[in-house]
C-alpha cells in the first residue's frame, strides 16, 4: 500500500511525533511504500538539527534523518509553517537575511501542494496529531 | 492528475489555534490542483463562518473574509452540521456564506463518499 504520513505536532511534548516515526518504520519494514512524510503545523519542529536531547533520551530528529537516509524517504516540511517557527534551510537563511539555518539532513522545505499531490497519488493518508 | 473527492473538516473555533487559518490556506492551494473539494463545519468549527468577527483586541488577523472568496475558487460545496448549529443557537442568517445543513447521520455518509479527509 502507498502511504502519505502527516505529522501535526512537535517532538517530545506529544507522543504523536514518536508514533508517526514508529508507524512509518513499521510500514516500510512490512514492504509498504511511504511516498512522503509531510510535517505541518508545530510538526515542522521535527526538522531542526539543533535538537539536543539528554543522552539517555531518543533523538527524534536524527531518527527521522537516519530513516530517510536508509530508505530514501521524502521528508517535507511545510514552508509557511516552518518560516513562522524559525525552521530555515541555507538558501532561505540568505534570502531572509538571517544569521543561522537549522534544517536537519534528509528534510526539505516545500509547500502544501506537496501534501495534496502526495495524497492524490497515495492509497492512504495517515495523520498524526490531535 | 487524478481527481479525488477531498473533504476538509473544520472542527475548531476560528481563533485560539491556527487550524482555521491553515485550513483556508490549504483549501485555496488545493483548489489549484483541480480536485473535487467540499468543506464541512462541525462542532465549534461552525463559529468560523459566523458574521461579524472582530479580532482587533486579540491582535490576530481576521481571516473570515476569505470564506466569501471561496466561490471565486470554485469551492462551493459547504456543509454544516444541523445539530451543531442548533446546539450553538446559530441560524443560516448568522453565517457569512450559503451552506447546506446536514444531519449527523448524513455527515457520516458524506465522509464515506469522500476519498480523502483533511481534518483541521
Amino acid at each position: 500500500m502507498k502511504f502519505v504520513i502527516q505529522v501535526n505536532e512537535g517532538p517530545y511534548q506529544h507522543q504523536t511525533a514518536d508514533s508517526a516515526y514508529q508507524f512509518t518504520r513499521a510500514a516500510l519494514a512490512r514492504g509498504h511504500e511511504v511516498l512522503r512524510v509531510f510535517f505541518y503545523h508545530d510538526g515542522v519542529n521535527n526538522g531542526t538539527r539543533l535538537t539536543s536531547p539528554p543522552q539517555d533520551d531518543r533523538n527524534i530528529v536524527s531518527r527521522w534523518s537516519a530513516l530517510a537516509a536508509e530508505h530514501g524517504l521524502d521528508l517535507v516540511i511545510c514552508v509557511a509553517a516552518a518560516y513562522r517557527r524559525g525552521i530555515l534551510d541555507e538558501s532561505e537563511m540568505k534570502r531572509l537575511d538571517k544569521d543561522a539555518h537549522n534544517l536537519a539532513p534528509g528534510f526539505r522545505i516545500s509547500g502544501l501542494g506537496q501534501l495534496i499531490e502526495g495524497v492524490v497519488l497515495a492509497d492512504r493518508l495517515v495523520v498524526f496529531g490531535d | 492528475m487524478k481527481i479525488k473527492k477531498c473533504l476538509y473538516v473544520n472542527r475548531r473555533a476560528p481563533y485560539g489555534t491556527s487550524y482555521a487559518l491553515e485550513a483556508i490556506d490549504m483549501v485555496l492551494i488545493g483548489s489549484a490542483f483541480d480536485q473535487d473539494i467540499s468543506l464541512l463545519f462541525i462542532d465549534d468549527g461552525l463559529f468560523q463562518l459566523k458574521k461579524g468577527q472582530d479580532t482587533a483586541d486579540v491582535e490576530i488577523k481576521n481571516h473570515s473574509p476569505a470564506y466569501r472568496a471561496f466561490e471565486m475558487y470554485d469551492v462551493e460545496k459547504i456543509y454544516v452540521s444541523k445539530e451543531a448549529m442548533a446546539a450553538r443557537g446559530l441560524k443560516r442568517a448568522d453565517l457569512l456564506v450559503d451552506v447546506e445543513l446536514l444531519s449527523d447521520s448524513r455527515i457520516k455518509e458524506l465522509m464515506d463518499e469522500h476519498d480523502i479527509i483533511f481534518s483541521f
